[in-house]
């Protein structure tokens, strides 16, 4: 058994080291995803090209574009006299934001009024708007706040009010990063074990070879498992190399324990394992195998709240986003490392995954014959 | 050097004893009963009966597509097959597969090898999974290259080796656990004529040592070489018998006949009396005939009657190939009247 499964797990190594080209695919391809994806798919503002329409010109207006500028969310790129000019400026894409204050704005102030700015936003893009919405009001209100504060003087003079302090726990700054890097790790395992998977077994089918190794006396699951294990120990590094990356180059803190976090990612790679095998057992060529994996995989990007919040879909979604393994993973992968919890917090997570990765297993080993058909 | 079989891990009592000649079915060491393979509409393998006796060298032969290669994986268990039964070494091979593998080695047609791996990584796996122990494998590795002459070739990938040495690995491989039958499908088809050669005489040695050799091949030249010969046509087993006696079924003798016109003269001679067939081969006919002395003059008269000349006319034997070629045309003759009287019977 040990012997068996041991020539086919040594053969399978000589097959990668052979093929240095399939080999830094998956060595330089987990890093390119995550450059990509950790700077493409960040939603963070920053410096966001802003346009200055100041009709009041007074200390008071200026103060308050400062306050903007201070922020750090704005940058202030340009201003302008007329609004048919901003207009232009945001139509061409050379500013994505605009402050108008209006004449009257300083002394509106000065007599205790409500000085009324305006800020025009660019909503091509809902993600960017909505954090800009947010950070534009803040701002104003910040300044409200100073105003307010100023009037009352050091007179202690008790108004009541109600103050919403948000308090953002476990990634503080909103740094997408913190959210995707986590993500990404389960992604790119996924991909990795279960297309690599998929390949090994169906090119043994495609090239011949598999009907040389019916006539040996190997029992399917030591061949299995001497095909699966190789690819077992590829996507570990891989994982290992994504985390290190993800941890030294976007700072990536990991507040949980590494340890478990390796160790669900193995249990996570066996479900992946399992999907390949399984795609094995029903494609005859490495092309449809491909194909077939893609037809699993990209769904899982979608359903899994990689890109889009589970919350934010229907209810149909949601529930196919149940048979999505990849779900779990991300749930387990952003708990571990954002919040820090321990295996107690994602039990149901880790049951699901044990359960989904049985199943597959379970129906790859019914369907992998030793014969032909 | 020698390559035996170790009968000392085949718990089959039925090979012990030399086959008789009366109880054929329970010495040999391939029988198969009613044996068929579907696949969907076409029937690959029809109702096939068969018996390969120890040690001896069967040949399988028939046109492309007749059922050779589906014959020989539904022999060696890797295919399941729609009715019937195949039995090696005693074992049935659909509930027994797993104990047949350790003692049989298969060469498919196309080279199934792996063509990354070097010369000695395929046949240090092989040996591995086959669970060669560690204290004779290198042994046995160092006895199949010599064997099968690829010394010089033990670092180079298979991918890099020629068609006659990825033949020549592909048997090698299938020699490293010292199997008691060896399974070949077309083993010289797309090989030089040396190599072929070459082959055939690794083949005899191993007939020698008493292994028992089920091969396939298109060639008639190596269907005489073997001592027993099945012809398939179209999934079915037209016949299956000794070269001599195949080539006995003619019955009469055959004329080699050279003309200047082939084609008319085929004609005209298939319309001579005592003439009972007239095949083609090259630039000349061979005409089979009741009496080789009554019938050249005859056939000489004939042609020169028609106004062809005739370069030469004289008597030889038939041949495997000629052989064949009679038993298929009778066979299609025979489905076509068939055909014919069920068109009749409608």
């Amino acid at each position: 058994m040990i012997e068996r499964t041991g020539a086919v797990f040594r053969k399978e190594f000589i097959h990668i080291i052979r093929d240095p080209r399939t080999l830094a695919v998956i060595v330089l391809i987990p890093i390119i995803q995550m450059i990509l994806m950790g700077y493409a798919a960040t939603t963070d503002i920053e410096n966001l090209r802003t346009i200055v329409l100041d009709a009041d010109r007074s200390p008071d207006s200026r103060a308050l574009i400062d306050a903007y500028r201070a922020s750090g969310y704005f940058d202030v790129v340009g201003y302008v006299d007329q609004e048919e000019e901003l207009r232009k400026l945001i139509d061409k894409g050379e500013a994505r934001a605009g402050l108008v204050i209006p004449v009257g704005f300083g002394t509106t102030l000065a007599s205790g009024g409500v000085g009324q700015v305006g800020f025009v936003i660019d909503g091509s893009d809902p993600t960017v708007a909505n954090t800009v919405l947010a950070a534009s009001q803040s701002v104003g209100q910040a300044e409200s706040m100073k105003l307010v504060e100023q009037q009352l003087g050091g007179a202690q003079m008790t108004i009541a009010r109600i103050e919403v302090r948000p308090r953002v726990w476990y990634n503080p700054n909103l740094k997408s990063a913190n959210f995707m890097i986590p993500a990404l790790m389960g992604l790119i395992l996924q991909f990795l074990a279960t297309i690599l998977t998929a390949l090994a077994i169906v090119r043994e089918r495609e090239m011949g070879t598999l009907e040389q190794l019916i006539v040996t006396p190997v029992r399917p699951i030591e061949l299995v498992l001497g095909k699966v294990l190789p690819y077992v120990v590829v996507s570990f590094i891989t994982l290992l190399e994504v985390l290190t990356f993800g941890v030294l180059w976007f700072k990536v803190p990991i507040a949980g324990s590494v340890l478990l976090l390796l160790a669900l990612s193995a249990l996570f790679l066996f479900t992946s394992l399992g999907i390949g095998l399984f795609i094995s057992t029903i494609t005859k060529t490495q092309q449809e195998a491909m194909l077939v994996s893609w037809l699993f995989l990209l769904p899982s990007i979608f359903l899994s709240g990689f890109f889009f919040p589970l919350e934010a879909m229907p209810a149909f979604l949601r529930f196919m986003s149940l048979f999505v393994p990849l779900r779990y993973l991300l749930t387990i992968m952003r708990g571990i490392v954002l919040k820090g919890v321990g295996l107690d917090a994602v039990v149901p997570e880790v049951v699901a995954l044990i359960l989904f990765g049985i199943a597959i297993v379970a129906l790859a080993a019914w369907r992998f014959k030793k014969r032909l058909e | 050097m020698t390559l035996t079989t170790d009968t000392a891990d085949t718990t089959n009592t039925a090979m012990a004893a030399p086959a008789g000649p009366d109880d054929a079915t329970a010495q040999s060491v391939v029988v198969t009963q009613g044996l068929s393979k579907e696949f969907g509409k076409t029937v690959a393998v029809d109702d096939l009966d068969l018996q390969v006796a120890p040690g001896e060298i069967f040949g399988l032969v028939g046109p492309d597509g007749a059922g050779k290669t589906t014959t020989l994986r539904l022999l060696t268990a890797i295919m399941v097959p729609s009715a019937g039964s195949v039995s090696v070494l005693g074992f049935d091979t659909v509930d027994q597969a797993e104990k047949i593998r350790p003692h049989i080695g298969y060469m498919a047609q196309r080279f199934n090898l792996y063509r990354d791996l070097t010369v000695d990584e395929n046949l240090d796996f092989f040996a591995d999974v086959f669970g060669v122990p560690d204290d004779v494998r290198g042994e046995r590795i160092q006895e199949a290259v010599a064997f099968a002459g690829l010394e010089q070739f033990r670092k180079r990938r298979a991918e890099h080796l020629s068609g006659g040495m990825q033949k020549k690995l592909a048997l090698a491989v299938t020699l490293v656990h010292r199997p008691q039958v060896l399974f070949l499908d077309e083993p010289t088809t797309g090989v030089d004529p040396v190599s072929r050669r070459e082959f055939w005489e690794i083949l005899t040695d191993l007939h020698l040592q008493g292994i028992t050799i089920v091969v396939s091949t298109p060639y008639m030249d190596e269907a005489e070489r073997c001592a027993r010969v099945g012809l398939m046509y179209e999934g079915r087993m037209i016949i299956c018998d000794t070269p001599r006696a195949i080539r006995g079924l003619l019955g009469g003798q055959m004329l080699e006949v050279i003309t200047s016109d082939l084609r008319t003269a085929r004609t005209v001679v298939e319309s001579l009396p005592g003439v009972t067939e007239v095949q083609t081969y090259g630039d000349r006919l061979h005409v089979f005939v009741d009496d080789v002395n009554r019938s050249e003059p005859v056939i000489e008269a004939g042609l020169e009657a028609a106004g062809i000349e005739v370069r030469s006319v004289r008597a030889t034997l038939p041949r495997m190939e000629e052989a064949f070629i009679s038993l298929i045309r009778r066979q299609e003759q025979a489905e076509l009247d068939e055909d014919i009287e069920e068109a009749e019977g409608d």
